[in-house]
Protein backbone atom coordinates (compact mmCIF):
# COMPACT_ATOMS: atom_id res chain seq x y z
CA UNK A 1 0.00 0.00 0.00
CA UNK A 2 0.95 3.45 -0.82
CA UNK A 3 -1.63 5.94 -0.54
CA UNK A 4 -0.43 8.97 -0.61
CA UNK A 5 -2.43 11.58 1.62
CA UNK A 6 -3.82 14.10 -0.47
CA UNK A 7 -3.04 17.48 1.23
CA UNK A 8 0.14 18.91 3.48
CA UNK A 9 -0.48 21.80 6.22
CA UNK A 10 0.67 24.80 5.00
CA UNK A 11 -0.07 27.22 7.34
CA UNK A 12 -0.96 30.66 7.14
CA UNK A 13 -3.87 32.76 5.79
CA UNK A 14 -5.42 32.15 2.62
CA UNK A 15 -8.02 33.36 0.38
CA UNK A 16 -11.69 32.16 1.44
CA UNK A 17 -12.31 31.85 -2.25
CA UNK A 18 -10.13 28.89 -2.90
CA UNK A 19 -11.76 26.52 -0.76
CA UNK A 20 -15.07 27.77 0.47
CA UNK A 21 -16.37 29.11 -3.47
CA UNK A 22 -18.01 26.39 -5.69
CA UNK A 23 -19.87 27.82 -8.28
CA UNK A 24 -20.03 24.16 -10.00
CA UNK A 25 -21.33 22.42 -7.02
CA UNK A 26 -24.22 20.77 -8.16
CA UNK A 27 -26.56 21.26 -5.20
CA UNK A 28 -27.77 18.47 -3.24
CA UNK A 29 -31.61 17.83 -1.98
CA UNK A 30 -30.17 17.32 1.45
CA UNK A 31 -28.42 20.18 2.03
CA UNK A 32 -29.95 23.55 4.20
CA UNK A 33 -29.73 26.28 1.47
CA UNK A 34 -29.28 30.20 2.33
CA UNK A 35 -29.20 32.91 0.88
CA UNK A 36 -27.63 36.09 2.14
CA UNK A 37 -28.08 39.85 0.70
CA UNK A 38 -23.99 40.74 1.67
CA UNK A 39 -22.56 43.92 1.00
CA UNK A 40 -18.76 43.51 1.42
CA UNK A 41 -16.44 45.86 2.62
CA UNK A 42 -14.60 48.09 -0.02
CA UNK A 43 -12.35 46.46 -2.30
CA UNK A 44 -13.53 43.16 -1.16
CA UNK A 45 -14.79 40.93 -4.59
CA UNK A 46 -17.73 39.33 -4.43
CA UNK A 47 -16.81 35.42 -4.69
CA UNK A 48 -14.18 35.96 -1.81
CA UNK A 49 -16.94 37.80 0.17
CA UNK A 50 -19.35 35.27 -0.36
CA UNK A 51 -16.72 32.35 0.29
CA UNK A 52 -16.15 34.03 3.49
CA UNK A 53 -19.81 34.45 4.66
CA UNK A 54 -19.85 30.48 3.77
CA UNK A 55 -16.67 29.79 5.59
CA UNK A 56 -17.30 31.31 9.12
CA UNK A 57 -20.94 30.30 8.78
CA UNK A 58 -19.47 26.26 8.52
CA UNK A 59 -16.29 25.21 9.66
CA UNK A 60 -13.50 27.59 8.35
CA UNK A 61 -12.25 30.29 10.73
CA UNK A 62 -9.38 33.06 9.86
CA UNK A 63 -6.37 31.02 9.18
CA UNK A 64 -5.18 27.23 8.48
CA UNK A 65 -5.38 25.18 11.41
CA UNK A 66 -3.67 21.40 10.94
CA UNK A 67 -6.58 19.76 12.56
CA UNK A 68 -8.15 20.88 9.38
CA UNK A 69 -6.20 17.68 8.02
CA UNK A 70 -7.89 15.30 10.68
CA UNK A 71 -11.24 15.54 9.07
CA UNK A 72 -12.19 15.46 5.40
CA UNK A 73 -13.24 19.13 4.53
CA UNK A 74 -14.80 18.65 1.31
CA UNK A 75 -18.13 16.39 3.25
CA UNK A 76 -18.99 19.19 6.21
CA UNK A 77 -17.83 22.55 4.67
CA UNK A 78 -20.43 24.74 3.45
CA UNK A 79 -20.02 25.78 -0.01
CA UNK A 80 -20.74 30.08 -2.22
CA UNK A 81 -22.62 28.18 -5.32
CA UNK A 82 -24.10 31.22 -6.63
CA UNK A 83 -24.00 35.10 -6.98
CA UNK A 84 -26.97 37.19 -7.70
CA UNK A 85 -27.16 40.83 -8.52
CA UNK A 86 -29.96 42.12 -5.67
CA UNK A 87 -32.44 44.41 -8.24
CA UNK A 88 -32.12 48.08 -7.43
CA UNK A 89 -29.25 47.99 -5.45
CA UNK A 90 -25.45 48.27 -6.60
CA UNK A 91 -23.24 47.48 -4.00
CA UNK A 92 -25.03 44.58 -2.69
CA UNK A 93 -25.48 41.26 -4.16
CA UNK A 94 -27.26 37.76 -3.03
CA UNK A 95 -25.15 35.04 -1.94
CA UNK A 96 -26.24 31.43 -2.19
CA UNK A 97 -24.80 28.99 0.31
CA UNK A 98 -25.35 25.29 0.74
CA UNK A 99 -24.77 23.29 3.79
CA UNK A 100 -24.40 19.74 4.03
CA UNK A 101 -26.68 17.85 5.94
CA UNK A 102 -24.42 16.61 8.11
CA UNK A 103 -23.14 19.58 9.80
CA UNK A 104 -25.90 19.97 12.26
CA UNK A 105 -28.23 18.52 14.94
CA UNK A 106 -31.22 17.18 14.37
CA UNK A 107 -34.30 18.82 15.08
CA UNK A 108 -32.33 21.44 16.34
CA UNK A 109 -33.55 24.88 14.99
CA UNK A 110 -31.32 26.13 17.80
CA UNK A 111 -28.25 24.74 16.28
CA UNK A 112 -29.02 25.60 12.89
CA UNK A 113 -29.46 28.88 13.54
CA UNK A 114 -26.18 29.11 15.73
CA UNK A 115 -24.37 28.10 12.40
CA UNK A 116 -25.65 30.14 9.77
CA UNK A 117 -26.41 33.38 11.79
CA UNK A 118 -23.95 32.89 14.11
CA UNK A 119 -20.10 34.94 14.06
CA UNK A 120 -20.47 35.58 10.38
CA UNK A 121 -23.17 38.51 11.14
CA UNK A 122 -19.92 40.34 13.38
CA UNK A 123 -17.45 39.21 10.41
CA UNK A 124 -15.31 42.34 9.63
CA UNK A 125 -15.06 41.67 5.75
CA UNK A 126 -18.42 42.43 5.50
CA UNK A 127 -19.99 45.84 6.06
CA UNK A 128 -23.83 44.40 6.19
CA UNK A 129 -25.44 40.73 5.67
CA UNK A 130 -28.83 39.76 6.21
CA UNK A 131 -30.26 35.76 6.16
CA UNK A 132 -33.11 36.24 3.51
CA UNK A 133 -34.36 32.52 2.96
CA UNK A 134 -33.35 29.39 3.83
CA UNK A 135 -34.34 26.17 2.58
CA UNK A 136 -35.18 23.29 5.25
CA UNK A 137 -34.62 19.73 3.07
CA UNK A 138 -37.32 17.31 4.35
CA UNK A 139 -34.93 15.33 6.59
CA UNK A 140 -34.73 18.39 9.01
CA UNK A 141 -38.42 19.29 8.64
CA UNK A 142 -39.66 15.95 9.69
CA UNK A 143 -36.97 15.86 12.51
CA UNK A 144 -38.12 18.87 14.09
CA UNK A 145 -41.24 19.26 15.99
CA UNK A 146 -43.90 21.43 14.26
CA UNK A 147 -46.93 23.22 15.28
CA UNK A 148 -48.65 21.37 18.21
CA UNK A 149 -51.96 21.48 16.24
CA UNK A 150 -52.28 23.05 13.53
CA UNK A 151 -54.72 25.34 11.53
CA UNK A 152 -57.06 21.79 10.54
CA UNK A 153 -57.14 20.80 14.07
CA UNK A 154 -57.73 23.87 15.65
CA UNK A 155 -60.80 24.45 13.70
CA UNK A 156 -62.07 21.19 15.07
CA UNK A 157 -61.25 21.87 18.43
CA UNK A 158 -62.90 25.72 17.72
CA UNK A 159 -65.56 24.10 15.81
CA UNK A 160 -65.37 27.54 13.31
CA UNK A 161 -64.87 26.59 9.74
CA UNK A 162 -65.33 29.05 6.49
CA UNK A 163 -64.01 31.77 7.85
CA UNK A 164 -61.00 33.73 9.60
CA UNK A 165 -61.19 33.71 13.14
CA UNK A 166 -61.58 37.56 15.09
CA UNK A 167 -59.53 37.97 17.88
CA UNK A 168 -58.85 41.47 19.91
CA UNK A 169 -55.94 42.30 22.09
CA UNK A 170 -56.89 43.93 25.35
CA UNK A 171 -55.87 47.33 26.26
CA UNK A 172 -54.26 49.44 27.82
CA UNK A 173 -51.54 47.14 27.61
CA UNK A 174 -50.35 47.43 31.56
CA UNK A 175 -51.92 48.59 33.98
CA UNK A 176 -55.33 47.28 34.66
CA UNK A 177 -56.37 44.85 37.60
CA UNK A 178 -56.96 41.48 36.84
CA UNK A 179 -60.90 41.68 38.13
CA UNK A 180 -61.05 44.60 35.34
CA UNK A 181 -59.12 42.65 32.84
CA UNK A 182 -61.44 40.19 32.99
CA UNK A 183 -64.33 42.14 32.19
CA UNK A 184 -62.67 43.29 29.37
CA UNK A 185 -62.25 39.91 28.13
CA UNK A 186 -65.74 39.01 28.96
CA UNK A 187 -66.97 41.80 26.72
CA UNK A 188 -65.47 41.17 23.50
CA UNK A 189 -65.97 37.21 24.18
CA UNK A 190 -69.74 38.20 24.49
CA UNK A 191 -69.57 40.13 21.60
CA UNK A 192 -68.93 37.89 19.40
CA UNK A 193 -64.91 37.16 19.12
CA UNK A 194 -63.27 34.27 18.77
CA UNK A 195 -60.29 35.04 20.77
CA UNK A 196 -59.02 37.72 23.42
CA UNK A 197 -55.55 38.31 23.68
CA UNK A 198 -52.75 39.15 26.74
CA UNK A 199 -50.53 41.88 25.62
CA UNK A 200 -46.88 40.55 24.66
CA UNK A 201 -45.84 42.50 27.67
CA UNK A 202 -48.35 41.38 30.21
CA UNK A 203 -46.44 38.78 32.17
CA UNK A 204 -46.58 38.72 36.16
CA UNK A 205 -46.61 42.47 37.09
CA UNK A 206 -47.67 44.06 40.35
CA UNK A 207 -50.70 45.41 39.24
CA UNK A 208 -51.67 41.70 37.83
CA UNK A 209 -50.56 38.25 39.09
CA UNK A 210 -51.00 35.88 36.27
CA UNK A 211 -52.63 33.67 38.89
CA UNK A 212 -55.40 36.24 39.53
CA UNK A 213 -55.42 37.29 35.71
CA UNK A 214 -55.60 33.47 34.36
CA UNK A 215 -59.10 32.74 36.79
CA UNK A 216 -60.77 36.24 35.86
CA UNK A 217 -60.46 35.55 32.06
CA UNK A 218 -61.55 31.68 32.73
CA UNK A 219 -64.63 32.93 34.00
CA UNK A 220 -65.09 35.32 31.34
CA UNK A 221 -64.16 32.73 28.77
CA UNK A 222 -67.03 30.16 30.56
CA UNK A 223 -69.78 33.17 30.86
CA UNK A 224 -69.21 34.34 26.94
CA UNK A 225 -69.39 30.71 26.00
CA UNK A 226 -72.68 29.72 27.88
CA UNK A 227 -74.39 33.53 26.48
CA UNK A 228 -73.51 32.70 22.82
CA UNK A 229 -73.25 29.25 22.40
CA UNK A 230 -69.77 29.30 20.61
CA UNK A 231 -66.32 28.04 21.54
CA UNK A 232 -64.02 30.86 22.91
CA UNK A 233 -60.37 31.00 24.22
CA UNK A 234 -58.49 33.95 25.63
CA UNK A 235 -54.46 33.66 25.20
CA UNK A 236 -52.91 33.20 28.38
CA UNK A 237 -49.53 34.33 28.39
CA UNK A 238 -47.12 32.00 29.71
CA UNK A 239 -43.67 33.94 28.82
CA UNK A 240 -42.15 34.24 32.16
CA UNK A 241 -38.78 34.74 33.86
CA UNK A 242 -37.61 31.59 33.99
CA UNK A 243 -38.78 27.60 32.10
CA UNK A 244 -39.98 26.32 35.61
CA UNK A 245 -42.00 29.71 35.68
CA UNK A 246 -43.39 29.57 32.51
CA UNK A 247 -44.46 25.84 32.54
CA UNK A 248 -46.53 26.59 36.33
CA UNK A 249 -48.30 29.22 34.53
CA UNK A 250 -48.80 26.53 31.42
CA UNK A 251 -49.54 23.72 33.81
CA UNK A 252 -52.41 26.20 36.08
CA UNK A 253 -53.65 27.22 32.45
CA UNK A 254 -54.22 23.40 31.51
CA UNK A 255 -55.68 23.10 34.95
CA UNK A 256 -58.46 25.57 34.29
CA UNK A 257 -59.32 24.12 31.23
CA UNK A 258 -58.47 27.20 29.00
CA UNK A 259 -57.72 25.83 25.44
CA UNK A 260 -55.01 28.27 24.72
CA UNK A 261 -51.98 29.88 26.06
CA UNK A 262 -49.33 32.10 24.68
CA UNK A 263 -45.83 32.04 24.37
CA UNK A 264 -43.17 34.93 22.50
CA UNK A 265 -40.84 32.65 20.88
CA UNK A 266 -37.99 35.40 20.28
CA UNK A 267 -37.77 36.66 23.62
CA UNK A 268 -38.27 33.54 25.60
CA UNK A 269 -35.54 31.76 24.18
CA UNK A 270 -35.82 29.01 21.03
CA UNK A 271 -35.50 25.83 23.41
CA UNK A 272 -37.71 27.38 25.89
CA UNK A 273 -40.10 27.78 23.49
CA UNK A 274 -39.33 24.28 21.98
CA UNK A 275 -40.05 22.22 24.92
CA UNK A 276 -43.57 24.91 25.57
CA UNK A 277 -44.56 24.20 22.21
CA UNK A 278 -43.92 19.92 22.91
CA UNK A 279 -45.67 20.03 26.12
CA UNK A 280 -48.75 21.62 24.26
CA UNK A 281 -49.55 19.31 21.99
CA UNK A 282 -48.79 16.35 25.06
CA UNK A 283 -51.50 18.67 26.94
CA UNK A 284 -53.62 19.61 23.90
CA UNK A 285 -53.24 23.16 24.74
CA UNK A 286 -53.31 25.75 21.38
CA UNK A 287 -50.16 27.65 21.64
CA UNK A 288 -50.73 31.21 20.27
CA UNK A 289 -47.09 32.72 19.29
CA UNK A 290 -46.33 36.44 19.33
CA UNK A 291 -43.07 38.18 18.05
CA UNK A 292 -41.85 40.81 20.10
CA UNK A 293 -37.60 41.84 19.15
CA UNK A 294 -38.67 40.69 15.48
CA UNK A 295 -38.63 44.40 14.17
CA UNK A 296 -34.91 44.39 16.03
CA UNK A 297 -33.76 41.76 13.36
CA UNK A 298 -35.98 41.43 10.27
CA UNK A 299 -37.02 45.44 9.73
CA UNK A 300 -33.17 47.23 8.16
CA UNK A 301 -33.52 45.80 4.56
CA UNK A 302 -29.41 45.50 4.55
CA UNK A 303 -28.85 43.70 7.73
CA UNK A 304 -30.35 41.15 9.71
CA UNK A 305 -32.49 38.31 8.84
CA UNK A 306 -35.30 38.53 7.14
CA UNK A 307 -38.88 37.58 8.78
CA UNK A 308 -39.54 34.82 6.42
CA UNK A 309 -36.80 33.07 7.59
CA UNK A 310 -38.30 33.49 11.28
CA UNK A 311 -41.90 32.79 10.24
CA UNK A 312 -39.82 29.22 8.65
CA UNK A 313 -38.05 28.98 12.04
CA UNK A 314 -41.22 29.33 14.31
CA UNK A 315 -43.09 26.77 12.26
CA UNK A 316 -40.44 24.12 12.70
CA UNK A 317 -40.44 24.67 16.60
CA UNK A 318 -43.83 24.76 17.03
CA UNK A 319 -46.96 27.14 17.08
CA UNK A 320 -50.49 27.05 16.30
CA UNK A 321 -50.93 31.13 15.75
CA UNK A 322 -48.03 33.50 14.65
CA UNK A 323 -48.06 37.35 13.95
CA UNK A 324 -47.48 38.05 10.56
CA UNK A 325 -47.83 41.42 10.28
CA UNK A 326 -51.22 43.20 8.12
CA UNK A 327 -50.07 44.88 5.20
CA UNK A 328 -52.78 47.62 6.09
CA UNK A 329 -52.55 48.51 9.71
CA UNK A 330 -50.21 50.78 11.57
CA UNK A 331 -47.26 48.29 11.69
CA UNK A 332 -44.78 47.81 9.05
CA UNK A 333 -45.36 45.14 5.83
CA UNK A 334 -44.91 45.10 2.24
CA UNK A 335 -47.81 43.56 0.61
CA UNK A 336 -46.28 40.51 -1.73
CA UNK A 337 -43.55 39.87 1.32
CA UNK A 338 -46.63 39.15 3.45
CA UNK A 339 -48.06 36.95 1.26
CA UNK A 340 -44.78 35.15 0.81
CA UNK A 341 -44.28 34.27 4.01
CA UNK A 342 -48.05 33.74 5.10
CA UNK A 343 -47.88 30.90 2.63
CA UNK A 344 -44.37 29.52 3.79
CA UNK A 345 -47.17 29.42 7.47
CA UNK A 346 -50.06 27.96 6.28
CA UNK A 347 -49.14 25.75 2.86
CA UNK A 348 -47.38 22.12 2.18
CA UNK A 349 -45.36 23.05 -0.50
CA UNK A 350 -44.10 26.91 -1.06
CA UNK A 351 -42.41 27.02 -5.32
CA UNK A 352 -40.08 29.38 -5.20
CA UNK A 353 -40.95 33.45 -6.51
CA UNK A 354 -39.12 36.01 -6.10
CA UNK A 355 -42.30 38.76 -6.35
CA UNK A 356 -42.92 37.27 -3.23
CA UNK A 357 -39.50 36.90 -1.64
CA UNK A 358 -39.53 33.06 -1.80
CA UNK A 359 -35.98 32.19 -2.80
CA UNK A 360 -35.78 28.44 -2.66
CA UNK A 361 -38.88 25.63 -2.95
CA UNK A 362 -39.70 24.50 0.50
CA UNK A 363 -41.34 20.93 0.81
CA UNK A 364 -43.01 21.21 4.29
CA UNK A 365 -43.46 17.53 4.23
CA UNK A 366 -46.73 16.47 6.55
CA UNK A 367 -46.17 19.90 9.09
CA UNK A 368 -49.44 21.14 9.89
CA UNK A 369 -49.93 25.17 9.03
CA UNK A 370 -49.59 28.13 11.63
CA UNK A 371 -52.42 30.30 11.57
CA UNK A 372 -50.78 33.66 10.46
CA UNK A 373 -51.84 36.59 12.89
CA UNK A 374 -52.82 40.18 11.15
CA UNK A 375 -52.66 42.71 14.61
CA UNK A 376 -51.87 46.23 14.85
CA UNK A 377 -53.83 49.54 14.13
CA UNK A 378 -56.99 47.43 11.65
CA UNK A 379 -59.91 48.58 12.27
CA UNK A 380 -63.68 47.56 9.92
CA UNK A 381 -62.87 49.50 7.57
CA UNK A 382 -59.70 47.25 6.60
CA UNK A 383 -62.10 44.06 6.72
CA UNK A 384 -62.41 43.41 3.03
CA UNK A 385 -58.92 43.90 2.40
CA UNK A 386 -57.78 41.87 5.17
CA UNK A 387 -60.33 39.31 4.29
CA UNK A 388 -59.42 39.63 0.49
CA UNK A 389 -55.41 39.25 1.53
CA UNK A 390 -55.33 36.42 3.84
CA UNK A 391 -57.87 34.37 3.27
CA UNK A 392 -60.40 32.01 5.40
CA UNK A 393 -57.05 30.43 7.22
CA UNK A 394 -56.13 33.55 9.09
CA UNK A 395 -56.77 34.87 12.79
CA UNK A 396 -57.41 39.06 12.35
CA UNK A 397 -57.13 40.40 15.39
CA UNK A 398 -58.38 44.60 15.83
CA UNK A 399 -57.50 45.48 19.28
CA UNK A 400 -58.10 49.32 19.27
CA UNK A 401 -60.41 48.84 16.77
CA UNK A 402 -62.95 46.82 19.50
CA UNK A 403 -61.84 48.68 22.60
CA UNK A 404 -62.31 51.94 20.80
CA UNK A 405 -66.13 51.04 20.14
CA UNK A 406 -68.07 54.51 21.58
CA UNK A 407 -70.02 52.20 22.51
CA UNK A 408 -67.99 49.69 24.34
CA UNK A 409 -66.33 46.50 23.51
CA UNK A 410 -69.11 44.10 23.05
CA UNK A 411 -70.73 46.09 20.53
CA UNK A 412 -67.00 46.51 19.50
CA UNK A 413 -66.41 43.09 18.77
CA UNK A 414 -70.03 42.69 17.24
CA UNK A 415 -69.19 44.92 14.85
CA UNK A 416 -66.41 43.35 13.85
CA UNK A 417 -67.89 39.62 13.77
CA UNK A 418 -70.62 41.30 11.52
CA UNK A 419 -67.93 43.07 9.15
CA UNK A 420 -66.32 39.81 8.82
CA UNK A 421 -69.40 37.66 7.86
CA UNK A 422 -70.81 40.27 5.43
CA UNK A 423 -67.31 40.41 3.58
CA UNK A 424 -67.01 36.71 3.65
CA UNK A 425 -70.57 36.58 2.59
CA UNK A 426 -69.85 38.73 -0.10
CA UNK A 427 -67.05 36.87 -1.12
CA UNK A 428 -68.21 33.48 -1.43
CA UNK A 429 -71.15 35.07 -3.73
CA UNK A 430 -68.98 35.72 -5.80
CA UNK A 431 -68.28 39.59 -5.61
CA UNK A 432 -64.88 41.52 -5.69
CA UNK A 433 -64.64 42.40 -1.89
CA UNK A 434 -61.70 45.12 -2.13
CA UNK A 435 -63.28 47.12 -4.78
CA UNK A 436 -66.48 46.61 -3.16
CA UNK A 437 -66.14 47.04 0.05
CA UNK A 438 -67.61 50.02 1.29
CA UNK A 439 -71.20 48.62 -0.22
CA UNK A 440 -70.66 45.21 1.25
CA UNK A 441 -70.45 47.00 4.49
CA UNK A 442 -72.71 49.56 4.25
CA UNK A 443 -75.00 46.95 3.54
CA UNK A 444 -74.15 44.75 6.31
CA UNK A 445 -74.45 48.42 8.91
CA UNK A 446 -78.30 47.92 7.83
CA UNK A 447 -79.17 45.44 10.37
CA UNK A 448 -76.20 46.35 12.79
CA UNK A 449 -76.41 49.44 14.77
CA UNK A 450 -73.06 48.53 16.27
CA UNK A 451 -71.06 48.14 12.76
CA UNK A 452 -72.65 51.32 11.70
CA UNK A 453 -71.44 53.25 15.01
CA UNK A 454 -68.10 52.01 14.41
CA UNK A 455 -67.97 52.87 10.86
CA UNK A 456 -68.76 56.25 11.44
CA UNK A 457 -66.27 56.31 14.34
CA UNK A 458 -62.98 55.29 11.88
CA UNK A 459 -64.05 56.24 8.93
CA UNK A 460 -60.95 58.88 8.85
CA UNK A 461 -58.24 56.40 9.82
CA UNK A 462 -55.60 55.05 7.40
CA UNK A 463 -51.94 54.39 7.96
CA UNK A 464 -50.37 55.07 4.87
CA UNK A 465 -46.63 55.41 5.45
CA UNK A 466 -44.02 54.06 3.34
CA UNK A 467 -42.79 50.89 3.43
CA UNK A 468 -39.12 50.55 4.55
CA UNK A 469 -38.36 46.72 4.33
CA UNK A 470 -39.75 46.22 0.85
CA UNK A 471 -38.82 43.78 -1.72
CA UNK A 472 -36.15 44.27 -3.42
CA UNK A 473 -37.13 45.51 -6.88
CA UNK A 474 -35.79 47.39 -9.66
CA UNK A 475 -36.98 50.81 -9.65
CA UNK A 476 -35.50 53.12 -11.75
CA UNK B 1 -73.17 62.33 28.18
CA UNK B 2 -73.35 61.01 24.13
CA UNK B 3 -75.62 58.55 22.75
CA UNK B 4 -74.78 54.82 23.70
CA UNK B 5 -76.44 52.08 22.72
CA UNK B 6 -76.59 48.70 25.11
CA UNK B 7 -75.74 45.74 24.02
CA UNK B 8 -78.47 43.39 24.72
CA UNK B 9 -77.07 39.69 25.00
CA UNK B 10 -78.29 37.77 28.47
CA UNK B 11 -77.60 34.56 29.04
CA UNK B 12 -81.48 34.21 30.19
CA UNK B 13 -82.32 35.04 26.76
CA UNK B 14 -82.03 32.29 24.02
CA UNK B 15 -81.90 34.69 21.11
CA UNK B 16 -78.27 35.64 22.28
CA UNK B 17 -77.12 32.06 21.29
CA UNK B 18 -74.98 31.96 17.93
CA UNK B 19 -74.26 29.62 15.55
CA UNK B 20 -70.74 30.36 14.49
CA UNK B 21 -70.19 31.34 10.77
CA UNK B 22 -72.97 34.13 9.37
CA UNK B 23 -74.66 33.64 12.41
CA UNK B 24 -74.44 37.15 13.23
CA UNK B 25 -76.10 37.95 10.19
CA UNK B 26 -79.88 38.05 9.03
CA UNK B 27 -80.74 34.34 7.95
CA UNK B 28 -80.22 34.11 4.69
CA UNK B 29 -82.55 34.32 1.67
CA UNK B 30 -82.97 31.78 -0.62
CA UNK B 31 -81.02 33.27 -3.51
CA UNK B 32 -78.33 33.78 -0.91
CA UNK B 33 -78.00 30.09 0.24
CA UNK B 34 -78.26 29.32 -3.74
CA UNK B 35 -74.77 31.16 -3.79
CA UNK B 36 -72.74 29.65 -0.83
CA UNK B 37 -73.81 25.71 -2.36
CA UNK B 38 -72.44 27.39 -5.65
CA UNK B 39 -68.97 28.31 -3.87
CA UNK B 40 -68.59 25.06 -2.26
CA UNK B 41 -69.55 23.32 -5.62
CA UNK B 42 -66.83 25.33 -7.10
CA UNK B 43 -64.47 24.61 -5.23
CA UNK B 44 -65.08 20.85 -5.54
CA UNK B 45 -65.85 19.86 -2.18
CA UNK B 46 -68.19 17.38 -0.97
CA UNK B 47 -71.51 18.98 0.62
CA UNK B 48 -73.13 17.65 3.36
CA UNK B 49 -75.98 18.43 5.45
CA UNK B 50 -76.44 18.54 9.17
CA UNK B 51 -78.90 18.71 12.10
CA UNK B 52 -79.90 19.05 15.56
CA UNK B 53 -82.80 20.42 17.72
CA UNK B 54 -81.68 23.32 19.36
CA UNK B 55 -80.97 23.05 22.62
CA UNK B 56 -77.97 20.50 21.59
CA UNK B 57 -76.63 23.14 19.26
CA UNK B 58 -73.09 23.76 21.27
CA UNK B 59 -72.22 19.76 20.37
CA UNK B 60 -69.78 19.05 17.93
CA UNK B 61 -71.58 16.37 16.62
CA UNK B 62 -74.86 17.04 15.15
CA UNK B 63 -77.37 14.19 13.86
CA UNK B 64 -75.98 13.45 10.02
CA UNK B 65 -78.68 13.66 7.13
CA UNK B 66 -78.08 10.66 5.09
CA UNK B 67 -74.62 10.70 3.78
CA UNK B 68 -72.32 12.94 2.80
CA UNK B 69 -72.84 13.93 -1.33
CA UNK B 70 -69.59 12.51 -2.37
CA UNK B 71 -69.44 14.17 -6.15
CA UNK B 72 -72.72 16.17 -6.06
CA UNK B 73 -72.13 19.33 -8.16
CA UNK B 74 -75.96 19.85 -9.30
CA UNK B 75 -76.81 23.05 -6.87
CA UNK B 76 -80.88 22.70 -7.12
CA UNK B 77 -80.40 18.26 -6.04
CA UNK B 78 -78.45 20.17 -2.72
CA UNK B 79 -80.96 22.90 -2.27
CA UNK B 80 -83.35 19.97 -2.47
CA UNK B 81 -82.37 17.93 0.17
CA UNK B 82 -81.60 20.84 2.39
CA UNK B 83 -85.47 21.53 1.94
CA UNK B 84 -86.17 17.63 2.51
CA UNK B 85 -83.81 17.50 5.89
CA UNK B 86 -86.25 20.69 6.78
CA UNK B 87 -89.54 19.17 6.12
CA UNK B 88 -88.20 15.99 7.66
CA UNK B 89 -86.64 18.15 10.93
CA UNK B 90 -89.19 21.23 10.71
CA UNK B 91 -87.90 22.19 14.53
CA UNK B 92 -83.89 21.61 13.74
CA UNK B 93 -81.23 23.90 13.01
CA UNK B 94 -79.93 22.30 9.72
CA UNK B 95 -76.30 23.65 8.34
CA UNK B 96 -74.34 23.06 5.60
CA UNK B 97 -70.96 21.47 5.31
CA UNK B 98 -68.48 21.54 2.49
CA UNK B 99 -65.70 18.79 3.20
CA UNK B 100 -62.33 19.60 1.26
CA UNK B 101 -60.90 16.07 2.02
CA UNK B 102 -57.48 17.65 1.08
CA UNK B 103 -57.16 19.79 4.07
CA UNK B 104 -59.18 16.95 6.13
CA UNK B 105 -61.19 20.29 6.94
CA UNK B 106 -64.48 21.91 6.61
CA UNK B 107 -63.85 24.59 4.17
CA UNK B 108 -67.35 25.85 4.68
CA UNK B 109 -69.97 25.43 7.35
CA UNK B 110 -73.07 27.63 7.90
CA UNK B 111 -76.57 27.20 9.31
CA UNK B 112 -78.78 27.25 6.75
CA UNK B 113 -82.26 27.01 8.22
CA UNK B 114 -82.38 28.40 12.36
CA UNK B 115 -84.66 26.61 14.14
CA UNK B 116 -86.39 28.35 17.64
CA UNK B 117 -83.33 29.03 19.79
CA UNK B 118 -83.61 27.89 23.59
Amino acid sequence: MNVQPKKKYDAGVKDYRSTYWEPDYSVKETDILAVFKVIPQDGVPREEAAAAVAAESSTGTWTTVWTDLLTDLDHYKGRAYRIEDVPGQDEAFYAFIAYPADLFEEGSVVNVFTSIVGNVFGFKAVRSLRLEDVRFPIWFVKTCFGPPHGIQVERDKMDKYGRPLLGCTIKPKLGLSAKNYGRAVYEVLRGGLDFSKDDENVNSQPFMRWRDRFLFCQEAIEKAQAETGERKGHYMNVTAPTVEAMFQRAEFAKELGTPIIMSDYLTVGWAAHNSLSKWCRDNGMLLHVHRAMHAVMDRNPNHGINFRVLAKMLRLLGGDHLHSGTVVGKLEGDRNATLGWINLMRDKFVKEDRSMGVFFDQDWGSMPGVFPVASGGIHVWHMPALVSIFGNDSVLQFGGGTLGHPWGNAAGAAANRVALEACVQARNEGREIEKEGKDILIAAAKHSPELKSAMETWKEIKFEFDTVDKLDVQHR
Amino acid sequence: MSYIQDYPSRLSDPASRKMETFSYLPEMTKTQIRAQVQWIVDHGWNPGIEHTEPENATDYYWYMWKLPMFGETDVDAILAEIEECHKANPKHHVRLLGYDNFTQSQGANMVVRRGKMV
